[in-house]
């Protein structure tokens, strides 16, 4: 991990190459984490990915809730020769859940973007193939979001799959 | 003409060049659903492989027939009650996916783990590794024909079991792992049936070796088949034994010593190729260095607690609860409500049997944990599949997804 200067002089490079890119840094227990601007995240993982941090180890999402803007979307960036780790949020709201894609960039946040649409409902401009990947297609609401509820689900059967097909009472 | 030779005719017209499906007017494309119930997908995984003849020239995974939700669930239970769930997630390595959770959530607390502990743990974590690995060989070797691999590698698991067993109570999702370090110290008897398991191991991964080793029929359906070179790998975020086939050293018990990794003494076996042969290789000598672990592990297994004696975080010994009222309060409220952790967020990686095990926590400052999220190392893996296969026999896809080792339990959580 850099330290809470490394992430500093990081934070400020990254203010230079991009303005407003970044909104906040934050160090705690030993993790260096960016909070950026959502627009503006190709332009800082290209930014990191130059500096050294070139694999995405894992790509996953957060709600806020009741925090606004609600859904976060985190890259933890992996140095593989320093070993050193640098995450990066980026915060969209419900009423616009919308940020670029990175898949061309990092191939493997293919599945793990697929997955924070699946579960958060963020769309990912200029994904491939943006399709739910572990929930049924045709099912309605984003289950990992905190105000959806535990339970409740109508089990599926053949006779009732008309009526309740992926709805939640 | 004949059947036979018009088969031979059309037969002819196949050739290995990489050219995309579905372009040339002369060759038909056949797309076939392999799954999501067959014996060689591991699990519940359903692959639409395109076929132009016996050639893929296309897969696609669809996965989610075992998707239960455990991330969400987890969201609703206290801290401790989420390890259960989550061991669930992987089901080969409950250990491994144990560990990374309580990891995270020790980070967020800022709890050092007693030595002791650390050295269970690790003890624990490579026999997993091994139990891991031998369900990998036998089912990888049913799938290539060799029927009796199944119960010499079934043999060596039950051993481990029963060690699972003996510590913790259960052979499988053994709950043994708690946050601030293991539920109970190990019982009398146990290092002795431990170390001899380590005696054991060496020879009988030597005897699977000379089993499968000096066979043609494996040896010509692993070797240079299905090769993926490091670069892609990498950008398609593989780690593990997949990743090391292929040359690369990326070990986080070496690079990232967690839990007292870096005290011990063992090697990292990598490949050259990084062909199916290669994997296959990478994984086997794994048995040996895990075992070398364990050895060093159990003869230098530190005295002391095995938990934090942190009343706040770690249950009392049951003892105390009839002479202590303190201990009384704290069982109550650390098994009703459980601890509070406070706010923040950590990424916690480890080195599971498959590669790379990141466990995301969000603490929120109550009880209950306000995001859980596995980055499985199957789950990331499994999208190598088409870049390895494409262009390749469908035989020996089911070679490449035997060496790929998904658990559908890891991919869907």
């Amino acid at each position: 991990m850099p330290d809470a200067t490394g992430l500093e002089l990081i934070a400020q490079e990254l203010r230079t190459a991009a303005a407003d890119s970044i909104l906040d840094t934050s160090f705690h227990r030993g993790r260096a984490e960016l909070r950026i601007e959502p627009s503006s995240n190709r332009e800082v993982l290209a930014h990191l990915r130059a500096k050294g941090y070139r694999s995405l180890a894992s790509l996953h999402g957060v709600d806020y809730e009741p925090e606004e803007p609600r859904l976060g979307v985190i890259y933890e960036m992996l140095d593989m020769v320093n070993v050193d780790r640098i995450s990066v949020k980026a915060r969209v709201s419900i009423a616009e859940p919308k940020i670029a894609s990175v898949v061309d960039m990092f191939p493997t946040a293919d599945f793990q973007e697929r997955e924070v649409y699946d579960m958060f409902g963020v769309e990912f401009e200029g994904h491939p193939d943006l399709r739910r990947i572990l929930m049924p297609e045709d099912y309605e609401g984003f289950p990992q979001r905190r105000d959806f509820p535990v339970g409740g689900e109508p089990v599926l059967f053949t006779f009732n799959e008309e009526q309740n097909y992926g709805k939640f009472v | 003409m004949s059947t036979a030779s018009e088969y031979r005719k059309r037969e002819e017209s196949i050739t290995m060049s990489a050219e995309p499906a579905g372009q040339s007017r002369s060759h038909e494309l056949l797309t076939l659903n392999i799954g999501p119930h067959h014996p060689a997908t591991h699990g519940v995984l359903r692959l639409i492989a395109t076929l132009e003849g016996e050639i893929v020239r296309d897969i696609r995974p669809v996965i989610g027939y075992v998707h239960t939700g455990i991330e969400k669930t987890a969201e609703d239970k206290s801290y401790w009650k989420v390890i259960p769930v989550i061991e669930r997630m992987d089901y080969v390595s409950y250990y491994f996916n144990a560990m990374a959770y309580c990891g995270a959530v020790e980070t967020l607390l800022g709890i050092e783990v007693p030595p002791r502990a650390q050295y269970l743990r690790v003890l624990h974590l490579e026999l997993n590794r091994i139990v891991s690995h031998l369900i990998w060989l036998g089912t990888s070797a049913l799938d290539l024909g060799a029927m009796s691999m199944f119960w010499y590698c079934f043999r060596e698991r039950e051993t481990i079991l029963d060690l699972f067993e003996m510590s913790s109570g259960a052979r499988m999702h053994t709950r043994y792992f708690q946050v601030g370090g293991v539920i109970e110290d190990i019982p009398p008897g146990f290092a002795a049936k431990v170390a001899a398991f380590c005696k054991e191991m060496p020879t009988r991964a030597d005897q699977y070796a000379d089993l499968l080793e000096k066979n043609e029929i494996l040896l010509s359906r692993l070797r240079g088949t299905c090769p993926l070179d490091e670069e892609t790998l990498l950008s398609l975020g593989v780690t593990g034994p997949l990743l090391r086939a292929s040359g690369n050293p990326w070990d986080l018990r070496k690079a990232h010593p967690y839990s007292s990794y870096d005290h011990f003494d063992f090697k990292i076996p990598v490949g050259t190729e990084g062909d199916n042969y290669d994997r296959f290789r990478v994984r086997h000598a794994e048995l040996y260095e895990s075992t070398k672990i364990i050895e060093q592990a159990l003869a230098g297994l530190p005295e002391g607690p095995h938990i934090v004696t942190d009343r706040k975080v770690a249950l009392p010994p049951r003892h105390e609860l009839a002479t202590s009222m303190e201990a009384l309060i704290h069982h109550f409220k650390l098994v009703t409500e459980g601890f509070r952790v406070p706010p923040g967020e950590c990424y916690y990686p480890i080195e599971s049997a498959r590669g790379e095990l990141g466990c995301f926590v969000r603490a929120d400052g109550s009880a209950k944990p306000a995001r859980v999220h596995m980055r499985d190392p199957s789950f990331v893996n499994l999208q190598a599949t088409a870049p390895m296969v494409k262009d390749s026999y469908i035989a020996d896809l089911i070679a490449t997804l035997a060496m790929i080792d998904p658990i559908l339990g890891g991919v869907d959580r």
